[in-house]
């Protein structure tokens, strides 16, 4: 493979006897072989994108959610039931006597509700964004009003209930709404008894 | 009228420049690769819009596959050892030091400690078998997943909770894991999800 070539003096037709020189010229293409070999494999064997997470913090024993629980105006109140085949049953305010709504997880179901609950706040967070855009806020400064924003009283309270047909993607479907719509206030509770007997007197 | 010579080139071509180019971008792809995690079980993981990347270093990874099985594992080799050795301890299960060797190169696994032993004799292409994989327990009766986070956590303060789970994983697994996250007060974990194409509001 490696072949040396004699530098080509290809005019010169004298045949005059010359020591031979060794051209200094290498063939480098089994080394560019070589080298694009390792190239491949590292390419294939990396992985250059870091999966995303999502942050989560859950309550950490039941007293707190208690007292979450009673802080809560039943006007802010939003229950989400995840059930079966992406369906997704909403109410708001107390369970009882409550009116049970039928949604999906599609951009005009439940992220319009949440928005259109949350206007005030989700619209400030907008605001807030495009003001970055374009003045360039410092990262801290943005954060500390968006907490400020976020802290908001009269945002809505968002109890998340995952029933034992819906699977994860659901729950981190419904957790990514929250995101989307700069809701702070939320929870995933159990699935317990007066929700179960609202949902099932809904579906006989 | 004389013939126009036609010089003839020579289909020697100069690598260096090629070579180089090579070289280049191979340096930089072994400079920054962190090897793909090898794992026991292909999982799907929902999308979302968090932007979050998670830390490389002191991650207690939690796999929950399709099926509902889980799977373990902790970073760091040293670690990996001190976990398993006290769990082997505790479920009164004894390892040789080369099984023990064999654990610390695993990234995750997922079998009861009882089938532990069994599960690291076998040569390394059966061990990705379904079969051969049985998930921790995690049931309130039997909840050894449980006690590998409590392990985890005494062998490693450091670490963060990586919750990576299929999308089709029932909801009853999930909550059974995130229950026994609970009662260890292991309240702030991650979600492991793939980047969406950012919503639109309206």
């Amino acid at each position: 493979m490696a072949e040396i070539s004699q530098d080509s003096g290809s005019h010169k037709k004298g045949r005059k006897k010359r020591s031979k020189k060794l051209a200094t010229r290498i063939d480098l293409t089994p080394m560019v072989d070589l080298a694009f070999l390792l190239l491949t494999f590292f390419m294939l064997a990396t992985s250059l994108i870091k999966p995303q997470t999502m942050e989560i913090t859950m309550p950490s024993d039941k007293k707190v959610l208690e007292e979450d629980k009673t802080v809560a105006k039943a006007s802010q109140a939003v229950s989400i039931i995840l059930a079966k085949d992406d369906k997704v049953y909403y109410y708001f305010g107390k369970t009882e006597g409550a009116k049970v709504l039928t949604t999906n997880y599609a951009p005009d179901g439940l992220r319009k509700i949440l928005l259109t609950k949350n206007f005030d706040v989700a619209k400030q967070v907008e605001d807030l964004k495009a003001e970055k855009m374009r003045a360039h806020l410092k990262e801290e400064d943005y954060q500390k009003r968006l907490s400020q924003i976020r802290a908001n009283k009269n945002a809505p309270v968002v109890r998340i209930m995952a029933t034992d047909d819906s699977n994860y993607k659901n729950l981190v479907d419904a957790l990514d709404e929250m995101n989307i719509c700069s809701i702070s206030r939320y929870a995933i509770v159990d699935y317990d008894e007066p929700d179960k007997l609202l949902i099932s007197s809904l579906t006989p | 009228m004389p013939k126009a010579k036609i010089k003839r080139k020579s289909t020697w071509v100069d690598m260096t420049a090629m070579c180089d180019v090579a070289f280049l971008l191979l340096t930089f792809f072994m400079l920054t690769s962190n090897f793909t995690k090898k794992e026991p079980i292909l999982v799907a993981t929902p999308s979302s819009v968090s932007e979050i990347k998670i830390p490389e270093t002191n991650i207690m990874t939690i796999l929950v596959d399709k099926t509902g099985k889980v799977y373990f594992g902790i970073d760091g080799q040293e670690k990996r050892k001190q976990l398993i050795e006290k769990m082997a301890y505790m479920y009164k299960v004894t390892l040789t030091p080369d099984e023990i060797k064999k654990y610390t190169l695993l990234e995750l696994a997922g079998n009861p400690m009882q089938a532990m032993k069994a599960y690291l004799r076998l040569p390394a292409d059966m061990r990705d078998l379904p079969q051969n994989n049985l998930g921790v327990p995690a049931d309130s009766t039997n909840n050894e997943f449980k006690e590998w986070v409590k392990s985890a956590r005494e062998v490693n303060p450091d670490l963060r909770i990586a919750i990576k789970a299929d999308e089709k994983t029932p909801y009853p697994v999930i909550k059974k894991v995130m229950k026994s996250l609970q009662q260890l007060n292991e309240d702030r974990y991650n979600l492991i999800t793939k980047l969406e194409g950012a919503p639109d509001k309206e």
